[in-house]
């Protein structure tokens, strides 16, 4: 049995190891942090969040402040999806961000159906359905 | 001393203890707010009446028909609250009315509107039934009205005034009206009811315990002229208390009718019946998410005074049927800032995450939070103590709201069933302007703009969010129409509503785009505007699952300037385009300067430009997995601009047709994704060269670090715990500036001496005379140079 934990993650309760849901590989322990098995990149914020003012002229620019505030990126180490983004002051530890127990989830999974895509939920609105060619 | 004494016994029924205890209780000197009151957020215990009740109607379609019968009541009265409402908060539907349990448990609110501001008003409710209802000088009657605003016995913040009217059938309370409306101006320190330079509660404004206001349906005079008599807008608050009243008054008909048509046992039962299966529903719902913990860190990077680094730690934990939100960790609390949260507010607005967020098709009732637990550390930002001020809690409990959304939807992810679609965070801030003074009319206003509305829907799993749709402390409100606002207050909206170009949070699916807005003042003898959000040097919508956060706002403002005049002589050189105006700066003599998003009150003359923009979603999911298609769409309707297509999204086309080259793009892709396995690093090696054990030195950091009982004070040397926690004191920003400029001044003329006693030197003879010039043109120089 197969759980999709994440956009990318599932956790396999046969193997208890997360598995990229991209590529398929074993990224470790499901009862540890999957972040153990990721690439982490420490990128600039103004790389992904350009100025958008003058940084010659003005302090406060659309962009954040790299003294501030950092981005970690991690990524699959097999395909290079990334997995998650943690904005962190400078030195900050990553969090332990998930951590299912295990045992509890085979339980509540044992009379549920495998999904093989996530279950993004229903919209409550008019879906406005667009073709494209 | 006398009735002591009078009562001393020889009446054995008075020993000493009793006799101390009933001293005790007939002299308590102030009734604050009730700590037991305040704490608890579960439904009162079932009464015996509703007992009765619920025993005599056990029909559920009767149920289900006056569930409806008083659902319709309430949303009439919503109806009527604004569309009679004065208040401009009320006219685009920052308002709710609702119905209470006779205990004062919100057991229906209106289907539209602030769901917060109803599921905080049970505590007020609560307090009017333990404190007043056998109290003589007050009590509960037919037909009386109760007011009260203080955030401190229920609420969000002051700015907020709500209105409970008792329900009585046979003489037996049954059941209470209210109504909430964001009323704006209170008499604060600043114009608007959301003073950000408030120091102390004293500073805030109108501050209503829970009190009665009316007798048999009328409004006591003497009180309403009190009121009107501390605050800036004496009109709009007569004008709001009667609408208020009337709107309680019309629902309490329409469960009058209901009684009429059911009995009143069906409405008791109703009641009662909605709140206990919502309690039992959710438990239910909740046992559905898998057991485990999530936790997320938020950085919010203002006091609204002056850039600091607030923590918002949370811990979400769910076991069984169970969620605690552990905010433990978090921020200490600000003694002279007023951005601190009552722990009630916080459970509020987290209440409403689910009923707004993720199960809308709930009752909306304060049921649906009765289930959960929330821990703070006492005297911390999200646990404020009595004296600290909380006009701009949202400050605080915005990003923990934030926290909350995200840690959800990443622990409920797996489920099968869900009731809404998993969303990334919901843009958090009320990027909009407060404005107050003298309108073209001749009259005393403080109020905000409708934009408080304006927020921008996080990328969800399956879509884009959606631009600037909805505020997340409210559904289907709404951004109220510009051009009647301006027949009403002395500034227009020059640009209005135009989505700026990359302001979104990037991934798979981007976060809802926000709107920039440039507004400056046409006709008042005095007028001026403030800002009262965070998130310019840090982001305030964090992405989920690898997409990225929105970006960071600065406030940009052009002063000394005309532009209605420019408009005039040289129109073409206008820009409507707040990133144009201020790259490019049009105007030869204008000042142009950007600021962190917390403006205090700021007197401003004709013509000058103040400009912001709404903020964006947050992203989902990958960046290089978004569909080329609907990055081209985006680059054609100007939403993304060709530089971040490139470089963030990478994606190939031609310029000029914006025709995608898929190969060319899955390639690029391809070398992305490779360039990210090259660059990154292992978890554990990563953190061995990342994580420090203390916050740096250069950002004034509060919070817990990596373990949540060590708390920083604003430096690596500044710690306590959550025993020893205590309130923080800031200097006030302009004494900041001026200690900074005099360090500059004296370190200028250290300098300027200097170089004069070297200049002089080889030369004193010769120049004795013509010393004193030299020094004076050195002055002069060096002045300019410091600019
Ligand atoms: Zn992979």
């Amino acid at each position: 049995m197969k759980v999709i934990m994440t956009e990318t993650l599932l956790i396999d309760l046969d193997t208890e190891k997360w598995h990229c849901r991209r590529c398929d590989k074993k990224i470790g322990s499901a009862r540890k942090s999957y972040k153990e098995g990721m690439l982490v990149y420490e990128r600039d914020p103004q790389d992904i969040h350009p100025t958008q003012l003058d940084p010659e002229k003005y302090e406060f620019t659309f962009a954040p402040d790299p003294k501030w505030i950092r981005i970690l990126e991690y990524y699959c180490p097999k395909c290079g999806v990334m997995v998650e983004t943690e904005y962190l002051p400078k030195g900050h530890p990553p969090a332990h961000d998930l951590e299912f127990d295990i045992d509890a989830l085979r339980e509540q999974w044992k009379d549920r159906e495998e999904l093989t895509e996530p279950a993004y939920g229903p919209d409550l609105q008019m879906e406005r359905k667009v073709h494209r060619h | 001393m006398d009735k002591i004494e009078a009562l001393e016994p020889n009446d054995d029924q008075f020993d000493e203890e009793t006799m101390m205890a009933k001293f005790l209780e007939e002299t308590t000197l102030f009734l604050g707010p009730d700590p037991e009151i305040m704490g608890d957020h579960d439904l009162a215990e079932r009464s015996d009446r509703e007992d009765e009740a619920m025993k005599k109607v056990t029909d559920p379609a009767t149920l289900a028909i006056v569930r409806d019968r008083i659902l319709a009541g309430a949303n009439e009265g919503f109806e009527m609250l604004e569309n009679m409402g004065a208040a401009p908060g009320a006219k685009w539907g920052d308002l709710v009315t609702g119905v209470f349990s006779a205990a004062g448990d919100l057991a229906i609110s209106s289907t539209g509107g602030v769901l917060i501001f109803s599921s905080l008003v049970h505590h007020p409710v609560k307090f009017i039934n333990k404190y007043w209802r056998d109290e003589p000088t007050v009590g509960i009657r037919p037909g009386d009205v109760f007011m009260h605003n203080d955030a401190r016995y229920g609420n969000i913040h002051n700015t907020d005034q709500s209105m409970m009217l008792p329900v009585f059938h046979e003489g037996v309370l049954i059941a209470w009206a209210g109504a909430t409306v964001h009323e704006g101006e209170n008499g604060a320190v600043e114009p608007g009811g959301m003073p950000s330079s408030a120091e102390s509660v004293f500073d805030e404004g109108l501050k209503l315990s829970p009190l009665k206001v009316g007798e048999n349906y009328e409004l006591k005079r003497d009180l309403v002229t009190y009121f009107q008599n501390t605050v800036r807008e004496p009109k709009l608050q007569y004008e709001d208390m009667k609408v208020k009243m009337f709107v309680c008054r019309r629902i309490e008909a329409r469960i009058r009718e209901a009684i009429d048509e059911y009995g009143v046992d069906a409405v008791i039962a109703c009641l009662r019946v909605g709140l206990e299966d919502t309690r039992a529903e959710v438990r239910r719902r909740v046992s559905e998410w898998p057991d485990g913990t999530v936790r997320y860190s938020h950085f919010a990077d203002s006091t609204l005074r002056e850039n600091v680094m607030i923590k918002i730690k949370l811990e979400l934990r769910k076991k069984g049927d169970t969620l605690t939100f552990d905010f433990r960790g978090s921020s200490p609390e600000f003694a002279n800032r007023c951005n601190n949260t009552v722990q009630a507010s916080l459970k509020g607005m987290i209440c409403q995450l689910f009923l707004a967020f993720i199960w809308p098709d709930l009752p909306r009732c304060q049921a649906a939070f009765a289930p959960m637990v929330v821990l703070t550390d006492e005297k911390s930002a999200l646990n404020s103590s009595y004296l600290t001020p909380n006009a701009q809690s949202m400050m605080t409990f915005f990003p923990a709201f934030t926290g909350a959304q995200i840690a959800c939807a990443k622990l409920m992810f797996s489920i099968p069933n869900k009731s809404t679609k998993v969303v990334a965070a919901w843009y958090d801030m009320i990027n909009t302007f407060l404005y107050g003074g003298m309108t073209q009319h001749g009259e005393i206003v403080g109020n905000v703009c409708a934009d408080i509305n304006g927020m921008s829907g996080g990328a969800h799993g399956d879509r884009d969010g959606e631009n600037a749709v909805a505020p997340i402390f409210a559904t289907m409100a709404d951004i109220g129409e510009q051009e009647l606002v301006e027949e009403e207050v002395p500034f227009i909206q020059i640009v209005s509503k135009r989505l700026l170009m990359d302001n979104q949070g990037m991934g798979k699916h981007r976060g809802g785009m926000g709107y920039e807005m440039m507004v400056a003042m046409t006709d008042s003898e005095q007028w001026g505007f403030m800002v009262t959000c965070i998130g310019s040097k840090t982001p305030n919508a964090a992405g989920l699952f690898g997409g990225y956060a929105c970006p960071t706002y600065p406030l940009c403002k052009v002063k000394g300037v005309d532009v209605f005049e420019m408009f005039k002589s040289n129109p073409e050189d206008f820009s409507y385009s707040m990133i144009d105006v201020m790259n490019n700066q049009p105007f030869k003599e204008a000042t142009y300067s950007t600021h962190h998003m917390g403006l205090q009150y700021e007197l401003t003359r004709r013509g000058e430009l103040y400009m912001i923009s709404q903020g964006a979603g947050g992203g989902y999911g990958d960046v290089l997995e978004r569909d080329p298609l609907d990055v081209m769409r985006d680059v054609e309707e100007k939403l993304t601009s060709q530089t971040l297509a490139n470089n963030i999204y990478k994606v190939v086309y031609d310029t000029e047709t914006l025709v995608v080259d898929e190969a060319a793009t899955q390639k690029a892709r391809d070398k992305e994704r490779a360039a990210r396995k090259k660059r990154g690093m292992p978890f554990k090696q990563f953190c061995k060269q990342w994580s420090t054990k203390k916050p740096p030195a250069n950002i004034p950091f509060y919070g817990s670090w990596d373990d949540s009982k060590l708390i920083y004070g604003g430096s690596p040397e500044e710690t306590m715990t959550p025993d020893t926690m205590r309130s923080i004191t800031m200097p006030h920003p302009k004494d900041v500036r001026i200690e900074a400029l005099e360090a500059e001044l004296e370190a200028a003329q250290k300098k300027l001496a200097r170089s004069a006693k070297a200049k002089a030197a080889p030369k004193a003879k010769a120049k004795a005379k013509a010393a004193p010039k030299a020094k004076a043109k050195a002055v002069r120089k060096g002045r300019k140079k410091s600019r």
